[in-house]
């Protein structure tokens, strides 16, 4: 259980190596490309469109030189979601028959539906982890910030940044308690007992350690707000990523709703 | 006149026998002063009741030589008054270090630049100038004991309250520590069960027993 609070790899870059050119851009305009290129690879529909938009963040993968397995291993869990849709959509869409199967029937349209879903999803979370997912949470929480996304909403993030390693040792402490008294996880109402102690005890002291970090907050002088000292630099990087970005997107729109037939 | 003046402190927590029973203390400028005492005899409970984070239920506050019984009356205090947290990891939750360190001064009014200059100052002053932008979860139990501190110096308090500040630390970072606050001007309290570090920095002691403060021959 302890990966789900796993500090490593909570960002797909490894240090300061990989991904060199993509640190030079500022991470606003990582965020914000991102988006750009989502909500227009969500506006198209054409498949040879999608297609390519598929392979542009595939190539923007191997650009940023990410390790590749771990990150189509994320994509993968991602497609876990949706998978059960996927499969299921040729067999609710009408249309023309391609097989029958214990009485259902797929359709071509079906599977059409299907396939521009699972590429239109695929091209957006590959484009969203190789642009925003090589940042340090940190940065990321100071980039929302600069982009004037809800204040509370950065803070929760940030808080969740900063004491999920220590939830996470927490949890490994209680953990180490139980294995030296002999406890070994089976099926059975001991453990899930046990687990059930494991999980309220955390919550019980996350929620202490929470009243205690509102009294040092307190005690600093703390009314309400936090203030952000990052900040941000827009360089010749960013407008070359930019250009190339818009150029991107321009080429996937005319494609897709140009007029060719 | 004293800086801080507890008479008659009373106090128990919810559902539990009371912790202090008449306890009294006086705290005057530039003195140091150490509380020691069993587990859970209510030490920290005292120094929370000085910044104000618990009431007690009968007895008097005094501190900067006024009564103090609201919340009202607890924030200026708490400007004044700098409390290190025993776990570290309650104290430091910014993102950076720098962004910590600056947190106190921006809450005092002070723009950013100033904080900045601030963070700057008191880094340099303890000589920890090397940690300014690393993440605060990042550090090692030393310097985030010693970041702590530089949070809390950086609202330039006149009272610094310690609460066992050398746990979990290394005979250098213990060493450190020692160095840094004796060359602080605070009038300070210190709650600690370290024997060796009281007798660094404050050797006048108190013990608190069975909910009373008695002040310890030596």
């Amino acid at each position: 259980m302890a990966h789900i609070l796993s500090p490593r790899r909570a960002a797909l870059a490894q240090g300061d190596e990989g991904a060199g050119w993509l640190d030079r851009i500022d991470p606003r305009s990582r965020i914000l490309g991102a988006s750009l290129f989502a909500v227009a690879v969500v506006a198209c529909s054409r498949l040879e469109v999608l297609g390519l938009a598929f392979a542009c963040s595939l190539a923007l993968l191997l650009a940023a030189r990410l390790p590749i397995r771990p990150t189509l291993k994320r994509m993968a869990a991602m497609d876990g979601f949706i998978l059960f849709m996927l499969v299921l959509l040729p067999f609710t869409v009408p249309g023309e028959a391609i097989v029958t199967l214990w009485g259902f029937t797929a359709s071509w349209q079906g599977l059409a539906r299907a396939v521009e879903i699972a590429l239109t999803a695929n091209a957006v979370v590959l484009a969203l982890m190789v642009l925003v997912g090589t940042m340090e949470p940190v940065t990321l929480g100071h980039a929302l910030h600069a982009l004037k996304m809800p204040e509370r909403l950065v803070h929760l993030l940030m808080f969740s940044i900063r004491y999920i390693g220590t939830l996470r040792e927490e949890y490994l402490r209680l953990r180490v308690a139980m294995k030296i008294r002999g406890f070994r996880p089976r099926t059975n109402w001991h453990t899930y007992r046990s687990y059930g102690y494991l999980v309220g005890m955390m919550l019980v002291r996350a929620v202490e350690r929470s009243e205690r970090i509102l009294g040092a907050m307190k005690c600093r002088g703390f009314s309400g707000r936090i203030t952000m000292l990052h900040s941000f630099r827009l360089t010749r990087a960013d407008l070359a990523f930019g250009a190339g970005l818009c150029g991107t997107l321009a080429v996937l729109l005319l494609l897709e709703f140009g007029p060719w037939p | 006149m004293a800086l801080i003046a507890l008479s008659d402190i009373h106090f128990a927590y919810p559902g539990a026998d009371p912790i202090l029973r008449g306890a009294s203390l006086n705290l005057r400028a530039g003195e140091r002063l150490s509380v020691t005492g069993p587990n859970g005899a209510g030490k920290s409970t005292l120094l929370k009741m000085i910044v104000g984070l618990l009431t007690p239920q009968a007895g008097r506050i005094e501190i900067f030589g006024q009564e103090r019984r609201s919340e009202a009356d607890f924030g200026p205090v708490r400007t004044r008054v700098g409390l290190v947290f025993q776990d570290a990891d309650d104290q430091l939750f910014c993102p950076t270090v720098a962004e910590d360190i600056a947190f106190g001064p921006l809450n005092l009014g002070k723009t950013r630049d100033e904080a900045l200059d601030i963070v700057d100052a008191v880094l340099a002053r303890l000589q920890l100038s090397h940690l300014r932008d690393r993440i605060t979860h990042h550090l090692s139990g030393g310097e985030k004991r010693l970041v702590t501190l530089a949070t809390v110096l950086a609202m330039e308090p006149e009272i610094l309250l310690l609460d066992e500040p050398t746990n979990a630390l290394d005979t250098e970072n213990w060493t450190r520590l020692v160095a840094i606050v004796n060359e602080l001007p605070q009038a300070m309290l210190l709650v600690s069960h370290d024997p060796a570090f009281r007798q660094a920095v404050a050797p006048r002691s108190l013990h608190l027993t069975d909910g009373l403060l008695m002040p310890v021959p030596g």
